[in-house]
């Protein structure tokens, strides 16, 4: 039985892949998502090969975005204008949009009309990312669904010292080892990687609503610790770690 | 000096030199009349004076590399009152200019791994850190650079020089002058003028004392005439950029800059300058824009960056966006109104008190919102240069000012004017791909 794809929209972003198809409406019909292989390209031609055999189909357009996107032949647009697509289509609204990617993160102020009005962006330091959790999780073993209901669990926290993500790995094992409470430490990272992601908010724009989207997204203590530490409350669209490449399937449909 | 070395001069510059280039000149300039000559589909061909301008800079260089012997020779900063040389016969080396000339020539990242190796620290302004390098290393991409007799050093562009310069003046053991300009917020009181003034005067004592002659007022006024009309030009070149179709984006003022810095104060600079000026007349006339279809236009504030002048501009032509004008480059121009010939050392006081780099931030915003509004801007970019304190000092308030107070949409992103390691292509790439899609929506 095929899936009818109109559309499609492929966000191959350093640490994983994501292929979105929407139909004639504009609504999510099929996805696809992997960590991104060493070979991006022939990763990129698999997923759009699959869509095609999901659609039954070929020729279906496509937009490419993430740092990726330069691989492909066809229409490439930056990550920046297809999250604040895909949120926009996912909310209803525009507002400051707060992207917690896997070695990124980006703010961006958008309109009430869908566009990008400004963004910022920390693309320098991986301790604002994903990656940080990645690392910290990865070192205490813990998924990362396990990483987000410790840190809820915690009632205190042990704030972390160390501004890089390397490094604090090696001090999360002298904390526990001079006999730290795990999920005190495991509240103290988040608290770590979500004041950076407040700078960069603070530093773009506060203009609620706030919106959470990205894969870190999914974790419940990253939401609910943000909207913490800006004082307001933080919506998270359902499926955020696809908001990029579905704003980019949205503009593969309108073309 | 030694009448060898001023016969190998003129061997070397006026009769070997002088025709070289010339034929080379030639070659270019009917390479360039080749129907099939260019195919760049976004960008308009080269300026037609582009050859001319590289005889220019090649002579330069060249005289360089025969002065020892010939002539006094000095190395000045670029904000440097250079005039006081140049009427006494000097031959200006501008390291910041040498090393510009490095950064695209990408040999810089070389010369400053040479500076650190010998003990510099990588926070150092990359310009000091090619020089240094160069200077030790003995590389260089211009053939041979002449050792000075002097050094001028002038603060009125930030305080590194200071300390460059020392670093020359023991490492070449010759007289340094430093002239001092106070920070300006507004513009310069008498006695800010009178203080520069009297160094200006003990200045001309040194340098006569390096050359062996003295200072005539005539030789002065000549030659602060020709700054000063040099200046005027290259203000008509700045507000050729007004034009919609631009005739010339900054990327091109970038390299069109190179006399006006390096070459104040010579005939020569100012009949380049009045081609260059009748040719972009020409281009507004015939709505010829340096960008073939000109969407959007920007404004560039902050130094070039000087190892990825081609990579930007064709990366902002093939989305029809034109830089039409920058702060960097408008500081020359904007100085010309000073210049006065027959007030001599005061003159030169008042000009060179007044470079935007010595005066605050607020004058900045205010040049840019200027700017904005006199050429049409749809935005403006901020390059945040890692070496340059003084310049990128603000941007951030800049930039939100501009987008706040002023609706103008405003991109701030960081990289180094000449050093190619502190620059990261795919963030900085995404950043302007941003930007630009978001003028567009």
């Amino acid at each position: 039985m095929s899936v009818h794809i109109e559309a499609l929209g492929i966000d191959a972003g350093s640490t994983t892949i994501k292929i979105v198809g929407v139909d004639a409406a504009g609504e999510i019909v099929w996805h696809q998502l992997d960590e991104t292989a060493p070979q991006v390209q022939p990763q990129m031609e698999a997923f759009a090969a699959a869509a095609h055999e999901a659609a039954g189909h070929d020729g279906i357009p496509m937009v490419a975005t993430g740092y990726g996107r330069g691989l492909t032949s066809g229409r490439k647009v930056t990550e920046i204008t297809c999250h604040a697509r895909g949120v926009f289509r996912a909310t209803g609204h525009g507002g400051t949009l707060i992207d917690i990617g896997g070695q990124d993160s980006k703010v961006i102020v958008i309109g009430a009309d869908g566009k990008v009005l400004d963004f910022a962006m920390n693309d320098k330091c991986a301790a604002g990312t994903g990656r940080f959790l990645e690392v910290s999780a990865r070192r205490l073993k813990f998924s990362l669904e396990e990483f987000s209901n410790t840190a809820l669990a915690a009632t205190a926290e042990v704030p972390i010292s160390s501004t890089c993500t390397v490094f604090a790995e090696s001090e999360i094992v002298s904390l526990i080892a001079g006999g730290g409470d795990v999920g005190q430490i495991v509240r103290g990272l988040h608290r770590s990687l979500l004041k950076r992601v407040a700078a960069l908010v603070h530093r773009a724009s506060f203009s609620p609503p706030l919106m959470l989207s990205g894969g870190v997204a999914r974790s419940e203590a990253i939401r609910s610790l943000l909207s913490e530490e800006l004082g307001h409350d933080v919506i998270v669209p359902s499926r955020p770690q696809l908001m990029g490449a579905y704003g980019a399937a949205l503009l593969a449909l309108e073309a | 000096m030694s009448l060898f070395g001023s016969l190998r001069y003129f061997a070397g510059v006026n009769i070997m030199g002088n025709t070289a280039l010339r034929i080379t000149r030639l070659q270019q300039e009917r390479k360039m009349r080749q129907p099939g000559f260019w195919k760049n589909e976004h960008l308009t061909e080269p300026l037609r004076v582009s050859p001319y301008l590289k005889e220019l800079i090649t002579r330069h260089y060249l005289k360089g590399r025969f002065a020892n012997g010939a002539r006094k020779v000095a190395w000045v900063t670029s904000g440097a009152p250079v005039e006081l040389l140049i009427a006494l016969d000097y031959f200006p080396i501008y390291p910041e200019n040498h090393a510009a000339v490095c950064g695209i020539r990408r040999t810089a990242a070389r010369q400053c791994a040479s500076a650190e190796e010998a003990g510099y620290s990588p926070d150092i302004c990359s310009y000091a850190r090619t020089d240094i390098g160069s200077v030790l290393s003995g590389e260089t991409p211009v053939g041979r650079l002449p050792k000075p007799d002097l050094l001028l050093c002038c603060t009125n562009i930030c305080q590194t020089v200071l300390y460059w310069y020392r670093v020359l003046a023991h490492h070449f053991d010759v007289p340094l002058v430093l002239v001092d300009t106070p920070f300006l917020y507004a513009e310069a009181p008498e006695h800010a003028v009178e203080f520069v003034k009297k160094q200006l005067e003990e200045a001309v004592e040194v340098a006569e004392r390096v050359a062996g002659k003295e200072l005539t007022e005539k030789r002065l006024r000549e030659v602060t005439r020709l700054s000063k009309d040099a200046a005027e030009l290259w203000l008509r070149v700045i507000e050729a950029g007004r034009h919609k179709p631009s005739p010339i984006t900054a990327f091109d003022q970038f390299i069109h800059l190179a006399p006006i810095v390096e070459m104040r104060g010579e005939t020569f600079t100012v009949d380049y300058y009045a081609a260059l000026v009748r040719e972009l007349e020409e281009r507004a006339a015939a709505g010829v824009g340096a960008v073939k279809n000109e969407r959007k236009r920007l404004i560039w504030d902050n130094l070039p960056i000087w190892h990825r002048v081609r990579w930007l501009s064709d990366l902002l032509a093939e989305r029809g966006v034109s830089l039409v004008s920058s702060t960097y480059t408008n500081a020359w121009g904007e100085l010309a109104p000073m210049y006065d010939p027959d007030k001599g050392l005061e003159s030169a006081a008042r000009v060179y008190l007044h470079p935007i780099l010595n005066q605050g931030a607020g004058h900045k915003l205010r040049t840019m919102r200027r700017m904005v509004e006199g050429f049409e801007a749809d935005g403006v970019i901020l390059h945040s240069d890692r070496s340059c304190k003084p310049y990128s000092i603000g941007q951030i308030s800049q930039r939100d000012a501009m987008i706040n107070e002023s609706g103008v949409p405003a991109l701030l992103f960081e990289a180094d004017h000449n050093d190619a390691r502190d620059f990261s292509e795919e963030q900085a790439y995404n950043r302007v791909d941003a930007f630009l899609e978001m003028l567009d929506a």
